[in-house]
């Protein structure tokens, strides 16, 4: 069994509580850390514990949280991303929905070393329910004196709100969820400046991942130290993994750093392998937006090293026979899965989610799907796989944000490794085609 | 004061100033096309993603390359930093996508569109694109509304520059339309059918790229080579009446405000002097207009080449080029 | 269907407007427009008509167009009337994997309607969303704030039957619990 350091408790009955929660050694984090610890102190255990973003960048969070802006006179703010949106992922669901009160424990310390005075968790819309369970979590902390004025008899204060979104992947994008709880469109920002300078109102501002914040907890009662020990260089710590596809036991697991891939899909304590008997076909390790991979690819590296879930890993031998962790939405495709189907509905997403600002993103979104749509529909020809994988191209790299390139590298994976199955759906006559997708 | 290079050719320009405005002091095939930039209209850019650039160099402090092209009309310049623009087949590759991605949705109505022969459009798709076009599918269209008497929106034609909306927000006192909806289906409305009525509503038309905006005053009088464009300038309570008078014969049949030869108005006009004045008597009459730029408006000639003009050209280049270091011999330049 | 009932919000729940325009900082009211607009969506029968977007805009003192323009961003907002039950079923790749393309043709049959359509007894609208985040219980629907998960069509029956006897206007809102 490995480490679990957020998920400890999470069989305990009642754990949503604070009662059962502080029970279990709840707010330790944020006794120690107002009571002993200087806020750049805080900061200093976060870099050592080697914590890297858990939404999907893998940016290292202690410097992320030394980039903030400590010399401008305005407020500065903490904003948690509970946008979850990327395909695959539901792992902030699910701590949110049962251990609430780490995430709060986490955005009092995490606002503490930052100097926040005002937090939000910034959560998507269709988590509507946990916006009730994050707000009693709260109402409890407020009522036992760990959030509103002079915390734990200290000089700090906070005040902490959950502002719920509408529907909008592309609110996880940092600087588009800085804009919809301004109350706008989910614009992506043009950068420079950083939040870290003018995010939020134009203030200081750090925009963390749920798991992220959470990981606080741990690092501020063990030691970062601790944390770092935890994991395989400089891929450190437990990280949730939410498991999805044709595995025989979907659900969040938290791993230590550096488990096997193959452990990972075949141990029953995690996947517990194929459903149905059947066989492994490929995986997306990373949410959509990570390359593809077949089966050889994800279990070993080009080198024949066993993969392991680490950032580096995982990455190994770059965007040819590699993919990313992202944000741990681990999708699953036994032996019998259309890639090219599949693939659609990935398509279908990305340009469903386009926020439309800028023209490559807009516009090639949109292309990508039809010529997919009608790949699937015995229309397609050759040419067009050619023109997906130069469509592809030029997205990436070319948009505002990372939603062009979370478009362009599903579809360029699939090409390189399942080529095969393009060419066949482009040479099948439309009679032989389940129209299964016709209608949708 | 930074001193920045962009295409082997160097150039002194104050911090902050950005690489398509430094590029823009130089003059010539370094300048990016800019679609949704406006010098003058705040917050715009960064949207069309003609303007990308290579950054090879970062600053001289900080010597690495940036990882991305980068938009040239919102990266500021840094002291040291080196720019490729032409000279980059990164670049030329990236731009050509983004003209086909542009044109993927774009009606091929130039024959009918008041707009051709002075379409930003037009002239990036002459310069950077690809003859003929990849997609098969039919084009997205929207129904063409009349927002107010004066204007008509061709939503169709529309690239989402949202310069008119930075117009509404900052030239006139309530802004009543904006980008609806979202990704492909993003339009610009009113959202339900109003009239944008403000003194200032007009200057929409001048910004707009392309056939998007146009004057409903000035529809299908006549195709723009075939009018004789003429300073003007009146006395005017409202704006600075300095205006181009487009001519056939003795009629006025538009006005416009001035646009430079980036196709930006740098001063712009109320819609009095823009749409109740179309006689010639309202006006002082300075001179002809010389188009400075691309577009076939430029190819009909009706001024003679004005050769001082020409001279002086020369010799701003060899200016710039006096200062120039040779470029190092490389594959890309 | 229009709404006769006068657009306005209800005491109850304007005094909850209140409450949540208070957490953003002077001159940042313009903050609390998505969660404002939820309480509309909410009270308002499920949809936001031009009147409810234009009463949303001047509780917060900012201009209609700013409001339809994050109204027609956002997909959990409907702009158009919807029916008493909308079903929101997911179809991206966890869900797509595990048999939601049988879930919607089933919905479909069952209810006789296509996708974006509503029953002609206004009772249900059937809708394909993108990724809800529920991929390790695919597939699954949303309807109002409640997740239906691992769904089988035996469990789509019985669902439609339930919301048909409860016969209740769905909402992502269930409570006007809040903080602050």
């Amino acid at each position: 069994m490995g480490r679990k350091l957020l998920l400890e408790h999470i069989n305990e009955p009642g754990i949503q509580s604070f009662k059962v929660y502080r029970q279990k050694g709840g707010y330790a984090s944020v006794e120690k850390a107002l009571k002993t610890m200087t806020p750049d102190a805080v900061t200093e255990e976060v870099k050592k514990s080697g914590l890297r973003g858990r939404g999907g960048a893998g940016f290292p969070a202690g410097m992320k949280w030394s980039f903030i802006d400590k010399k401008s006179d305005k407020p500065r703010y903490l904003v948690c991303n509970a946008d979850e949106s990327e395909p695959g992922t539901f792992k902030d669901r699910y701590l949110m929905e049962h251990i609430p009160h780490i995430l709060v424990e986490g955005m009092i310390t995490s606002s503490y070393a930052l100097g926040a005075k005002t937090s939000f968790i910034y959560i998507r819309g269709e988590y509507m329910y946990i916006v009730r369970i994050l707000e009693k979590a709260i109402d409890e902390a407020y009522a036992n004196g760990f959030l509103g004025k002079n915390i734990l008899g200290t000089d700090y204060s906070l005040d902490l709100y959950v502002h719920p979104g509408a529907g909008a992947y592309i609110c996880g994008e940092e600087t588009a969820l800085l804009e919809s709880l301004e109350g706008k469109r989910g614009n992506p920002r043009l950068k420079p400046p950083f939040p870290a300078v003018a995010g939020l109102y134009a203030c200081p501002t750090v925009v963390n991942n749920v798991e992220t914040i959470a990981a606080v907890v741990p690092i501020v009662n063990n030691g970062g130290e601790e944390y770092a020990k935890i994991g395989v260089g400089k891929s450190t710590g437990t990280k949730l993994i939410s498991a999805s596809g044709h595995i025989n036991k979907p659900g969040v697991y938290e791993i230590e750093l550096g488990l096997p891939v193959e452990e990972f899909i075949y141990s029953e304590e995690y996947c517990g392998g194929i459903w149905k008997g059947r066989k492994l076909k490929a995986v997306v390790a990373g949410g959509s937006s990570v390359p593809i991979l077949p089966t050889d690819l994800i279990l070993k590296t080009a080198k024949g090293e066993p993969r392991l879930m680490t950032y580096e890993s995982l990455s190994d031998g770059g965007f040819v026979s590699g993919t990313m962790l992202g944000s741990g939405g681990f999708i699953v495709m036994d032996e019998t899965t259309n890639i090219v189907k599949n693939l659609y509905t990935f398509s279908r997403f990305y340009h469903h989610e386009s926020c439309g600002q800028c023209s490559p993103c807009r516009e090639g979104t949109a292309w990508l799907e039809k010529i997919l749509h009608r790949l699937l529909h015995g229309q397609g020809k050759k040419k067009d796989i050619d023109i997906l994988v130069d469509a592809a191209k030029k997205i990436e790299g070319n948009t505002i944000c990372p939603l062009g390139d979370a478009a362009a590298w599903p579809v360029a994976s699939a090409i390189r490794h399942f080529r095969k199955e393009f060419e066949e759906e482009a040479a099948a006559l439309p009679a032989e085609r389940n129209l299964e997708l016709a209608t949708h | 004061m930074a001193k920045v290079t962009i295409d082997g050719i160097e150039v002194e320009v104050p911090d902050g100033t950005t690489i398509l405005n430094a590029a823009r002091q130089i003059g010539g095939e370094v300048v990016p096309p800019a679609m949704c930039y406006y010098t003058s209209l705040k917050e715009t850019g960064g949207k069309c993603r003609v303007c990308l650039v290579k950054v090879t160099q970062g600053s001289a402090k900080d010597p690495r390359p940036m990882p991305k092209l980068v938009a040239s009309c919102r990266t500021p310049v840094a002291d040291g930093m080196v720019v490729q623009n032409v000279t980059s087949p990164d670049v030329l590759e990236a731009r050509k996508g983004v003209v086909e991605f542009l044109l993927l949705n774009h009606p091929l109505d130039c024959p009918i569109c008041d707009q051709a022969g002075e379409c930003d459009l037009q002239d990036l798709s002459y310069e950077h694109g690809t003859e003929g076009t990849r997609t098969e599918f039919e084009r997205r269209t929207f129904d063409k509304i009349d927002i107010g008497d004066k204007i008509k929106l061709h939503m169709t034609r529309c690239i989402l520059c949202y310069r008119c909306v930075f117009v509404a927000d900052q030239l006139t006192p309530e802004r009543v339309h904006g980008v609806l909806n979202r990704g492909d289906r993003s339009e610009i409305s009113t959202y339900i059918e109003k009239a944008v009525d403000n003194d200032f509503s007009g200057n929409m038309i001048d910004v707009c790229p392309v056939g998007a905006l146009t004057d409903r005053t000035f529809r299908f009088k006549s195709r723009v080579w075939f009018t004789k464009p003429m300073d003007a300038h009146r006395q005017c309570s409202k704006c600075c009446g300095k205006v181009v008078l487009w001519m056939k014969g003795n009629e006025v049949l538009r006005v416009t405000g001035r646009k430079d030869q980036y196709g930006e108005v740098k001063e712009f006009i109320c819609n009095e002097c823009r749409f109740e004045h179309k006689n010639t008597a309202d006006w002082t009459i300075e001179g002809p207009r010389h188009i400075n730029r691309h577009s076939v408006i430029s190819q009909n000639h009706y001024e003679k080449i004005d050769l001082q003009n020409l001279k002086r050209e020369v010799e701003r280049q060899i200016v710039f080029q006096k200062g120039r270091q040779l470029p190092e011999a490389s594959p890309n330049s | 269907m229009t709404d006769n009932t006068t657009i306005v919000f209800s005491p109850d729940t304007l005094a909850v407007a209140k409450k949540i325009i208070a957490r953003y900082p002077e001159g940042r009211q313009k903050s609390a427009l998505i969660p404002i607009l939820h309480l509309a969506q909410a009270e308002f029968n499920g949809w936001l008509s031009p009147e409810a977007m234009d009463y949303v805009a001047s509780i917060l003192n900012i201009k209609p167009i700013e409001v339809y323009e994050v109204v027609t961003f956002y997909s959990m907002f409907n702009t158009k009337p919807v029916g008493k039950c909308l079903l929101e079923v997911c179809q991206t790749s966890s869900c797509w994997l595990r048999g939601s393309n049988e879930i919607i043709d089933h919905l479909k049959k069952k209810l006789n309607i296509n996708v974006g359509e509503t029953t002609a007894d206004g009772m249900f609208t059937l809708k394909t969303v993108e990724c809800l985040g529920s991929c390790g219980t695919a597939p699954m629907l949303q309807c109002g704030a409640d997740f239906h998960e691992n769904l089988t069509i035996e469990k789509v029956d019985s669902l439609l039957e339930k919301l048909k006897n409860k016969n209740e206007r769905s909402t992502y809102l269930k409570s006007l619990n809040v903080n602050g």
